[in-house]
């Protein structure tokens, strides 16, 4: 296979992961890694690299549209990025210390984590109680529009999302993802904020906390750009489609089917991790 | 007296949020954009040859630091052209950061100026800090 035909395919590839992630809201970034990996035969640190840039890529473009619209809380985004941003530096530390096929095996853990995330119920756990000194302190409770009007909420245990925060930023350094399902489950189960409000500002944070580790994967030669022009432009693209297609209607057999897919591709990870293939 | 404060601060943020959108958009288009002209040079030189993922060795000397990058794009190499376009990706969420700085410095929001830095701080010593190893 010449290099040519190589980024055509990853070019398909990366489209078709850029489209589904965003029409089930995994996100493109958790399919980059096995993608490249299994099917492509890429070492697993150029695929982090790549995955890790790709993550930027579409948090970014999708951001942008949502910080528009005064949904995302731009403070607790903010507040929440010194976890995440941290832990991403030692998550991208530790990476160098760690045998790639462990590696793997606790990317195909985080995966079927993320999987099984998509599928739970979706419980408004927000109130308008206010429980925590430290959000009002920070100024982290605030109010976001629906359906026109103004609703208020207060985010509680500051101090639980914080590391939970913090942990996902050392997933996201360690195996170059955006880490958005642990993301929001700090900030929905346990800060207790409207699901919307979580998942665009899970969403902006994922940019920043990926650049954070990018840096290091740059210069330490991770991120290689004959990898990096088609995942890019497919993710980007894809995810860019899906925004357009997103019928809210029938996704639901479509994220089956793509949980399905992944549960699949990170068994397989782990399998190989766990006999040294990866 | 409430009322009238908040709706005021509201639109504070809304300014900020619509700047805010309107950078990470523009980071992002203006990468592709230089991510596509140097993977077309690059496919058009190399297209032919054999990829080499396999085996990790990392990216060959000049793609991994700014002044080896900012060469090969002078020397019109279309890897590094496709290179200064990821830099450009990495860079827009941190100008978003020092944006949010400017942002909250004229909202007077003092202890967020505060906040915004740290993370600042922290991209900057991960940068610098020679983690690479």
């Amino acid at each position: 296979m010449t290099i040519l035909s190589f980024t055509l395919i990853l070019l398909c590839g990366a489209f078709l992961a850029g489209l589904l992630g965003s029409l089930t809201g995994l996100g493109g970034g958790v399919v980059i890694i096995p993608l490249l990996t299994l099917v492509f035969h890429v070492d697993i640190r150029y695929a982090i690299g790549t995955a890790l840039v790709a993550s930027i890529a579409t948090s970014s473009g999708s951001a942008s549209a949502y910080v528009k619209e005064g949904i995302t809380n731009i403070r607790l985004g903010m507040f929440l990025e010194i976890a995440t941003t941290t832990g991403a530096v030692v998550g991208a530390v530790i990476a160098v210390y760690l045998p790639t096929n462990v590696v793997a095996i606790i990317f195909g853990c985080v995966l079927i984590f993320s999987a099984l995330m998509s599928f739970r119920k979706k419980m408004e756990y927000a109130t308008d109680v206010d429980s925590s000194k430290l959000a009002r302190q920070l100024r982290l409770n605030s109010a976001y529009p629906v359906n026109g009007d103004i609703v208020n909420y207060k985010v509680h245990h500051v101090p639980g999302g914080y590391f939970m925060m913090m942990f996902a930023g050392v997933m996201s350094g360690l195996l170059g993802i955006g880490s958005g399902a642990l993301k929001v489950l700090a900030m929905d189960n346990i800060m207790r904020i409207p699901f919307k409000v979580s998942t665009t500002t899970s969403n902006f944070m994922i940019g920043v906390t990926a650049a954070a580790s990018a840096v290091v994967y740059l210069q330490r030669g991770y991120i290689s750009p004959g990898l990096c022009m088609p995942v890019v432009l497919g993710v980007l693209a894809g995810a860019f489609g899906g925004s357009k297609l997103l019928v809210r209607a029938n996704v639901k057999w479509l994220r089956i089917v793509f949980s399905v897919v992944i549960t699949f591709l990170a068994l397989q990870m782990i399998y190989n991790g766990c006999t040294g293939k990866l | 007296m409430m009322k009238q404060f908040f709706s005021k601060h509201f639109l504070a943020d809304k300014d900020i949020q619509l700047l805010i959108g309107k950078q990470l958009r523009l980071g992002v288009i203006t990468s592709s954009l230089v991510v596509l002209i140097g993977g077309i040079i690059y496919l058009s030189r190399h297209g032919h040859e054999l990829p080499s993922y396999k085996e990790f060795t990392g990216v060959r000397e000049g793609l991994n630091n700014l002044p080896g990058i900012w060469q090969g794009v002078l020397d019109n190499k279309g890897m590094n052209i496709i290179q200064l376009g990821v830099v450009l990706l990495i860079a827009t969420p941190i100008i978003r950061i020092a944006f949010s700085v400017v942002a909250f410095l004229i909202e007077k929001d003092y202890l967020y100026v505060v906040i915004t830095l740290i993370v600042l701080g922290v991209i900057m010593f991960s940068m610098l800090g020679g983690l690479a190893g």
